[in-house]
């Protein structure tokens, strides 16, 4: 078969599922500082495919890939961490306030650099809840894309997915290259590995060498710089990138406060359904 | 995430014990393996971090995936058929788990697979996995048996053996027997060399063993015909591939379910003697006992911490007469009580494990360079103390596990009764703790050395001559008080030269001193951070107390008396 050459695509998001009161500014953007940055839920679960195609194919070569400022180096070493090859940190002032639209323009370029056969991203990151990002990308590689995964295995050089979709379990199969999205239903990842994390903790990027004082360690060790791309290193068209790049305007962002009414549980008896029509009538609901 | 590691403020603080910056050059021979592994430190300060990080996933995986399953688990528990043991569901997900993370065999060298990290972190993942699933800790702990293979085992043993337990191999200690349980030297479980076969073969019955139907199994057995005591037995290790024991039954227990406690059938089973012969029980099994009763100790401490967090959460939620429940004093006593309790014996558990890192460090140079005359005193004195802190240690910790598991319960007044709190379990597994690797009475048989030979008081007094801040010298005062009164005690039991009474009074002035030493530790601990203030003085205020009473008791005591205690 064919060596699997993957690339996961992975987001640094603000947690959003721990939302303290100061999640919001007073302008209804995100305050990021108030919010941890995490490894996007469903890109853990992405990685936790790719890695268990390579438990399964010892060969297979896997790449994570993400996009956004310095610190999201934290993703890459994650990923080193649980047993990834190689990362790379797509990182330019000029990515800054990409939407969906010009963020896969900028990984399918960097995408197309590194030639992989397999790319698999999470579903949506839990910032945007877009979902859009992974199909762009494989329209702008002219790809077939595989949403919606909860399982992949890989069989006579064809990929075949187990979809987790709202009315069952659909199976599909699909030749290489392909890109897949995969959903929470998914395995979860599994924890960092101890050797790994004590091989890679100090891998870093040239940026961040600059600010440390143990760079000897680094120095020593090749295979501890992480890659950082910007514009020039993907060959990109500048106008397609960033603000100019992004099409999405926000209109408005309003708070909303869910408020939880009061509910009842009526079983389908006789008895209790001839109570509520009582109940309804007597309070002029109904009649 | 949630992670037991993080959110547990005393487990960084002991971990940044000053000691450590000792322990840490000697554990890793002033780091030369950072030439030969890519994952080995560079400097002291690059070793404690990867502790840290290491505790780190362990924390984790004990927060999001031990803990979970610790119900279905219980409920669950092991399974028999044909012979052999199936585990829960849960406690397969959790063994894997630690394996894929690499942590399983954390304290061996890394020739062996191993992460070479020190005992002090070792003991922290015991008790972290403690917290999550007191059953599922037998299972991680046995890899204490790889440590008896790695200190007597030969160069082929070791080869043999201890990288599988970085693969995911599990262990076993088989010693127990129906006729041999605190007396082990009335072991009969045969060994002979089979001269055609050239090897030993095992034959008889095992009883009560955790994890029996492991990969790996130390087993004690008789290979001195016509022997009669413990100087009759050897240490043997047997490889579950040879299939030639099955396990005839599991125990239905009252606690630790996840855990299967086995009875073993050996039938010519072949293995391979560990070190030397007849050393079995006098050494090796003392050494393994060791590291067991520090397990336990963590074990306890693991517990106390899940029972604490379990009573003060419950507490601050369950409303009654208009307020939560921990507003009331019969309440926040109970609470405050159970904390100070859970701090002292966690700061006892870190000491012997220092001890214990300190001399082991010490022993492993000394196989392979001549020690310095100082470093040979430091390691004897290092290996003095473990030696009776590490029963000092198990005694204690397992007896607060359960009173505080048994307080944690009272909060939750009926609702703890019920299966619906995870309350029930903690008490059910806090049983065992004072009973298995020893019971607490003969926890005491081992400490009262400490009590007779002068050591803890030695130890008592090298504490009382640290420095304290002057707005705790006043403690340091009640401390010293409290030792006269020890010492005095000591004196005048031990000088009726009556050994029924010393041995009558044994528990009473093990437990003395175990309570002068956990003071000392907490207001040195306050030293070093100030949070430890208020838990000094509140335990001192107790034990001050108990150690009053005891020594009251001792001194009205007629011994004439003793005899009506006899059936």
């Amino acid at each position: 078969m064919k060596k699997l050459k993957i690339v996961v695509l992975a987001k640094q998001v603000p947690d959003t599922r721990n939302v303290g009161k100061d999640a919001m500014k007073a302008d209804g953007t995100v305050n990021r500082g108030a919010l941890p940055a995490i490894f996007n839920p469903e890109d853990m679960n992405a990685l936790e495919q790719a890695l268990q195609l390579k438990d399964k194919y010892p060969d297979t070569e896997i790449t994570i890939l993400t996009m956004g400022p310095g610190r999201a180096a934290d993703i890459i070493r994650e990923g080193l961490y649980r047993g990834v090859d190689n990362g790379i940190l797509l990182t330019d002032r000029k990515f800054a306030g990409s939407d969906t639209l010009a963020t896969s323009y900028a990984l399918s370029l960097a995408i197309k650099k590194i030639e992989p056969n397999l790319i698999i991203a999470g579903r949506q990151a839990i910032d945007g809840d877009t979902a859009q990002v992974g199909p762009q990308v494989a329209e702008k590689l002219n790809i077939p894309q595989i949403t919606y995964a909860e399982s992949i295995s890989y069989q006579n050089n064809n990929i075949i997915v187990k979809r987790r979709l709202d009315n069952g379990i659909e199976t599909v199969q699909s030749p290489l290259p392909v890109l897949i999205t995969v959903g929470s239903s998914a395995t979860i990842c599994r924890a960092r590995n101890a050797k790994l994390l004590m091989k890679f903790k100090h891998a870093c990027t040239q940026s961040e060498l600059q600010e440390k004082s143990n760079d000897y360690i680094i120095q020593q060790r090749p295979y501890l710089k992480i890659s950082e791309w910007g514009v020039d290193d993907v060959d990109a068209d500048d106008k397609l990138l960033g603000l100019s790049g992004s099409p999405t305007k926000v209109k408005k962002i309003e708070n909303v406060v869910f408020t939880a009414k009061e509910s009842k549980i009526i079983n389908d008896n006789e008895a209790e359904i001839n109570e509520l029509i009582i109940e309804l009538i007597e309070n002029h609901t109904i009649g | 995430m949630a992670n037991f590691f993080n959110d547990n403020k005393d487990l960084h603080f002991h971990l940044h014990h000053p000691l450590m910056k000792e322990i840490i050059p000697l554990k890793e021979k002033y780091y030369r393996d950072y030439e030969n592994y890519d994952y080995a430190p560079a400097d002291f300060e690059d070793t404690i971090d990867s502790y840290e990080k290491v505790l780190e996933i362990i924390g984790e995986i004990c927060a999001e995936i031990i803990a979970p399953n610790a119900e279905s688990v219980d409920c669950e528990g092991a399974n028999l058929e044909n012979g052999r043991v199936t585990y829960a569901k849960g406690t397969q997900q959790n063994h894997e788990a630690l394996t894929k993370a690499g942590v399983v065999g954390m304290a061996f060298p890394r020739k062996y697979g191993g992460l070479n990290f020190s005992m002090v972190p070792y003991v922290m993942a015991a008790e972290l996995v403690s917290r999550a699933d007191a059953g599922f800790a037998n299972i991680w702990g046995l890899q204490d048996c790889g440590e008896t293979l790695l200190e007597f085992g030969s160069e082929e043993i070791k080869d043999k053996y201890l990288p599988k337990f970085n693969e995911g191999n599990t262990a076993a200690m088989d010693l127990t027997e129906p006729d041999a349980g605190s007396d082990l030297q009335a072991v009969q479980l045969k060994a002979h060399y089979d001269e055609n076969r050239k090897t030993w073969l095992l034959n008889g019955v095992k009883r009560f063993i955790t994890n029996g139907d492991a990969d790996i199994s130390l087993v004690l057995a008789r290979s001195e015909e016509g022997s009669k005591d413990g100087r009759g037995l050897s240490l043997f290790v047997y490889d579950k591939k040879n299939m030639a024991v099955t396990v005839r039954r599991i125990e239905n227990k009252l606690g630790i379910k996840g855990s299967p406690t086995c009875e073993l059938v050996f039938k010519d089973a072949p293995a391979e003697l560990v070190g030397n012969r007849k050393l079995g029980l006098i050494k090796y099994v003392m050494s393994l006992m060791n590291g067991a009763r520090l397990g336990v100790a963590a074990q306890s401490v693991g517990l106390a911490e899940a029972a604490y967090r379990e009573a003060e959460k419950y507490a601050s939620e369950r409303k009654q007469f208009g307020q939560t429940i921990n507003k009331f004093a019969a309440v926040y006593e109970m609470i405050t009580r159970m904390k100070v309790k859970l701090q002292a014996i966690r700061s006892l558990l870190y000491e012997t494990t220092r001890f214990v890192d300190m001399y082991k460090c010490l022993d492993f140079i000394s196989n392979e360079e001549k020690l310095e005359q100082e470093q040979k005193q430091t390691q004897k004195k290092f290996n003095r103390l473990a030696d009776i802190y590490t029963p000092l240690v198990k005694l204690i910790s397992s007896e607060y596990a359960n009173q505080i598991a048994y307080d944690s319960l009272q909060i939750h007044g009926g609702a703890g009764f019920m299966k619906d709190f995870p309350i029930e379990r903690l008490y059910r597994d806090a049983r065992i703790t004072s009973i298995y690797e020893g019971t607490s009475q003969l926890q005491v048989v081992a400490a009262i050395r400490g009590v007779t030979t002068g050591l803890f008081l030695n130890r008592i007094r090298y504490y009382e001559n640290l420095k304290v801040k002057p707005e705790h010298e006043y403690l340091r005062k009640i401390l010293i008080e409290m030792t006269d009164d020890y010492q005095k005690t000591v004196e005048f039991v031990i000088n009726t030269e009556d050994r029924e009474l010393i041995d009558f009074h044994a528990r009473r002035m093990v437990e003395m001193a175990g309570n002068i030493i956990m003071s000392y530790l907490l207001l040195l601990d306050a030293q070093r951070n100030d949070d430890y203030e208020n838990s000094a003085e509140i335990f001192i205020d107790i034990v001050k107390a108990e150690n009053i009473e005891k020594a009251h008791y001792i001194k009205i005591f007629d011994a004439k008396n003793l005899g009506k205690f006899k059936a």
